[in-house]
Parts: structure tokens; sequence; C-alpha cells
């Protein structure tokens, strides 16, 4: 009874202002969803079916879906090899961590001055691929979408090889020493040892990597503004900020409610597949 | 033969890692190096990007003339700049004072105590952390504007300052402070303030540390709420003001950049194992 009290004293004042931030204005979204901005009158799912059927939202949804589903799988790869080579190097290994937490360092905006320089018509790279005899293209407004890509590889590597070195930590150097005595070579510990031991951490890292990847609409937008003319990388993001600039609030309502439930569901599902792999274990 | 070829793979391995360290790198020497570029010497190896004029930008690993100019004239001749960078400062520190004095002692509630509701609400906050911001923006409006904060420096520090994440970090590092100590203080009569003051806080300072360090690089970087929260210009930070420099003085925005991110590098050079450690713990499972 005593340290229910004292737990509530020390937790207080972060739940109040979750309440008076975050709980209680989305209760009133979810309200406002089902509602008319102006007269406030309940007007049932309409706008969820204004928002449903609206282009500009089915685009939205469908970008943001396809570049959910590009670059985790190939962040979570690429961030795997990097840590599995990277963990038993004796020296430097500090200095290649450093390098790759980099790009966490960098102003977003300043990242914006430099793609502009490497992928314009006239840019770096083109330059580069014509000393290969290859036609380059005006990569930001005809191929947004594989620049994104790589600028949220580039930006998410360090973090997830380090997510994924901390996976490595944790699985027991007897094991290895156990396979090696019984003659298994560096592929099969990989395959048996290692992978299986990284279950519990395939989890959360794939959590953390969609919740990064809504952070791309930074430099999504700094470089191709609101509408880009690329419309491959118009996102939810886009479409969230612009009905923003218009106060669509009945439309953001809906919206942000159907994104709010595919979040937590996307969250609960992976959270089962990982319970499920994890129990077998 | 077998280990000329396991001697191989580890020098490809190097190689390897050495050409991915370098293009991670790369961007960060050419804004430092750039920034010491003269006028001329800029608009000579940009003017394709920039002016969109025929040939290709060039970026050489050095500059040909290093000079301080571009730091001159924004350091001397552009007082918005100080502004624009005050402002940053006053919404990201006190963003961080409100976390440390709000989310530290919501960690110690949930890494020591028992209560009711307790698992419920901590999953909660693991929502609430990993929810993407467009979801919870309309709704953060919605309580702005009811407060009557926004526009104001206010509107980007309080959301921050109630953040479930470094709630998140510091919870994995109270969590492992072993209970026996906590017990041993208990018998010796200490109360329970005394024992997160004393215990709680020396052991978990790498925590503190670590969650700072993640949020300031996140704070530090914000586009999307002073882009929303804040009409008047005079109030934006060095985030929004950097992209509207005007492309022929792009000189001045590599200096800029150069100045923003450096303490963002010295967090790296001096903090890099709490960096580590609290990216490291966001990853464990309980």
């Amino acid at each position: 009874m005593n340290q229910t009290k004292t737990a509530w004293a020390f937790l207080a004042p972060s739940f109040l202002g979750v309440i008076i931030f975050v709980l209680l204005p989305f209760g009133d979204v979810f309200r406002r969803s089902f509602s008319e901005t102006i007269t406030g009158r309940y007007v049932g799912l309409d706008n969820y079916n204004t928002v449903v059927h609206n282009e500009a939202f089915k685009q939205a949804v469908y970008n943001t879906t396809r570049f959910i589903i590009t670059c985790v799988p190939l962040l979570l790869v690429l961030s795997l090899i990097l840590s599995v080579m990277i963990f038993n190097l004796g020296k430097h290994k500090d200095l290649f961590k450093t390098s790759f937490l980099i790009p966490m360092a960098i102003p977003v905006s300043s990242a914006v001055f430099l793609w502009k320089v490497v992928f314009h018509q006239n840019g770096l790279l083109n330059a580069l691929l014509s000393k290969f005899g290859i036609e380059g293209c005006d990569w930001l407004n005809t191929k947004a979408f594989p620049v994104l890509v790589f600028t949220y590889i580039w930006k998410n590597l360090g973090y997830d090889m380090v997510l994924w070195l901390a996976g490595l930590n944790g699985i027991s150097s007897s094991l290895y020493e156990a396979a090696g005595v019984d003659g298994a070579n560096s592929w099969n510990k990989f395959w048996y040892i290692t992978l299986p031991g990284l279950f519990t951490t395939v989890f959360i890292v794939t959590v953390l990597s969609i919740l990064n990847t809504f952070k791309v609409f930074r430099e999504a937008y700094l470089i191709a503004g609101p509408y880009p003319s690329d419309d491959s990388i118009y996102m939810l993001q886009h479409l969230f900020n612009n009905w923003f600039t218009s106060l669509d609030i009945q439309k953001m309502c809906a919206a942000a409610i159907i994104v709010a439930f595919v979040v937590v569901t996307v969250i609960m599902i992976l959270q089962q597949v990982d319970k499920k792999i994890g129990g077998e274990e | 033969m077998k280990k000329l070829f396991f001697g191989c793979i580890k020098r490809l391995r190097i190689g390897i890692l050495i050409i991915v360290a370098l293009l991670m790198v790369l961007p960060l020497w050419f804004i430092i190096t750039g920034s010491f570029m003269g006028t001329g010497e800029f608009q000579s190896n940009f003017q394709p990007v920039l002016d969109n004029t025929t040939g290709k930008v060039s970026w050489p690993l050095l500059p040909v003339y290093p000079t301080l100019r571009s730091y001159v004239e924004l350091l001397l001749d552009s007082p918005k700049f100080f502004v624009v960078f005050w402002n940053s400062c006053k919404q990201v520190f006190p963003s961080l004072l409100g976390q440390l004095m709000i989310a530290v002692p919501a960690a110690w509630s949930f890494a020591r105590f028992k209560f009711r509701w307790k698992k419920a609400l901590f999953t909660l906050y693991i929502i609430l952390m990993v929810m993407p911001y467009q979801v919870t923006m309309v709704s953060t409006y919605l309580v702005l504007d009811r407060l009557n904060i926004l526009d104001s420096h206010l509107s980007i520090i309080l959301p921050a300052a109630f953040s479930t994440f470094p709630v998140f970090i510091m919870f994995k590092f109270f969590k492992s402070i072993p209970e026996s100590l906590i017990e041993a203080a208990r018998i010796d009569g200490a109360g329970e303030w005394r024992i997160f003051w004393n215990i709680g806080i020396p052991i978990g300072s790498v925590g503190i540390l670590s969650a700072l360090i993640l949020d300031f690089l996140e704070l530090w970087n914000a586009m999307e709420q002073p882009l929303n929260f804040l009409k008047t210009k005079s109030l934006w930070p060095l985030t929004l003001y950097l992209p509207g420099i005007s492309t022929d003085k792009a000189g001045i925005t590599l200096v800029a950049s150069v100045i923003m991110l450096s303490p963002a590098l010295l967090l790296f050079l001096y903090g890099q194992k709490y960096l580590e450690q609290g990216i490291m713990v966001s990853g464990l499972n309980e």
C-alpha cells in the first residue's frame, strides 16, 4: 500500500503530462473523428469514408507502405552484416563504430544541400557515372524514391548496427567454443548460434526501424517541398502536413485514428511473432 | 591454402568496412571543407548545380584557397543567425531539463516499485514512444491551441518534456541496480527519496546521460514541430533557418551547418560510450 503511494508520487508528474498532452487530446481527436468540426454534429463514419476514398490518402498509404517494406528489411540485413563483421574486430572497432554513427550528427538541412550537389543532373553522382560511360539522370526529380531509401539507410545504419551488437554481446561465447570443438565452421556457427540468438533483438530493431522511416519526411520535405514533383515519395507525412496547413481537422482526426490503429496492430503482431519464435527456443 | 583463404577474407572484410565507413563520413568531410571555400571557388565548383548551368559540379577533397570569409560573414555580419541559434537553444535545453525532472523519477517508479496497473501503464508508455509524430500532431495542436501557447517556444518545449522515450531508456538502467543494494539502504533507515537521490541517480547516471544524448540529437534536428507550431519566423530554430538561406549564399549555409553540427559532434567525441549504451538498451527486451 505504502509502496503504491511512493510509486505514484514518482510517476505523477510524468503521467499527468501524458494525460494532458497526449491522452485527453487524443480522446478529443477520437470524438472529433466522428463529428463535423464546426457544428460538432455526430456524423458517424463519414469522415473515415472521406479519408479512405481520398486519392491523395490512397497514394500516400501506398507509398509509405512501399517505402517501409523496401527499407526496413534492407536496413536490417545490411546492419546485421556490418555488425557481424565488426563484432570480433579487435583493433579499430571503435573507430568504425564512430564513423557509422556520424550521420546521426549531421543536421538534416545540411544533408539536403549535399544531396543536391550529389544527386543533381549536373551533380557528383552523374559525374562519376559518366566516367563509366553510364548516362545519369535528374535523380531528385525522377528517382526520388531510391534516393530517399539511400538516405534512410545512410542515416540509420549505425544505430541499427549498435542494436545488433548489443544482441551479439548477449550470446554466450561458450556456445561458440563448444561448436568449435565439435568442428563447426564459421558459417555453421552463424546459422545455428548467432541467428537464433538474435531472435529477441529482431523484434525491437524492426519496431525502431519502422518508427525511423517516418523521420525521412524531413529530408523529403526539404528537398522536394510539400508536393514532390516525383510523387513516388508523397507519403503519409506529406499528407498530414498538407492537411495541417489547410487545417483540415476532420480528415486529420480520422486519418490519425486509422494510422494509430495500424501502428498498434503492427506492434502487437510483431510482438506475437516474437513470442512464438522466442518461446520455441 | 586454408590459411591463405581466411587471410583473404579478413582483408576483404577490412576493405569493405573501410569503404562503408568512408561513405558514411564523406558528407561530414564535404561540409567542413566546403565551409572554408571562398566565394569564387564555391561558385566555380557548384555553379552547375546552383544555377543549373551546363558542366558538372566538382568538390575537391581540400579547398584550393582555404579562407575564413564565410565564417566572418556569418558570425559578424548576420545578426539573424544568432537569434536563430539562440532560438534552437531556448527550445532544446529547457526540453532536456524538463525531461530530466519528469522522466527520471517516472523511470525510477517503473523500475523499482510494484503497483497496480504498472504493466498496462508501461505498455502505454512504450506505445506512445513508438507512435510516429504525425499521429499525435493534431491532438498536440488541439491542446496547444486550448492552452493558448501556439506560436511560442513553450509549444515546442512542453510536449517534448513529457516524451516517454527517456523514461523507457532510463528504466532499463534503473532496473539493473541490484535490489540488495536498495534493501540495505532501507534497513539503514534511508527514506525512499534519499534512496532515489543517493543511490538511484548516481548509479543510473550513465542511463540518464544516454537518454539525454539521444534526445539532444533528436531535438536539435526537430523540424516537424517548429514547422507546424511556430508561425512567427523570428521564433524559428536552426533546422528551419538553414534551408531558407538563398542559394547564392550557400557558403554561409555550410558554415551554419558546421556550427549546428559541432555540438552533436562534440557529444560523439566525449559521449560515444553513453550514446552507444543508450542505443543498446533501447534494443534489449526486458
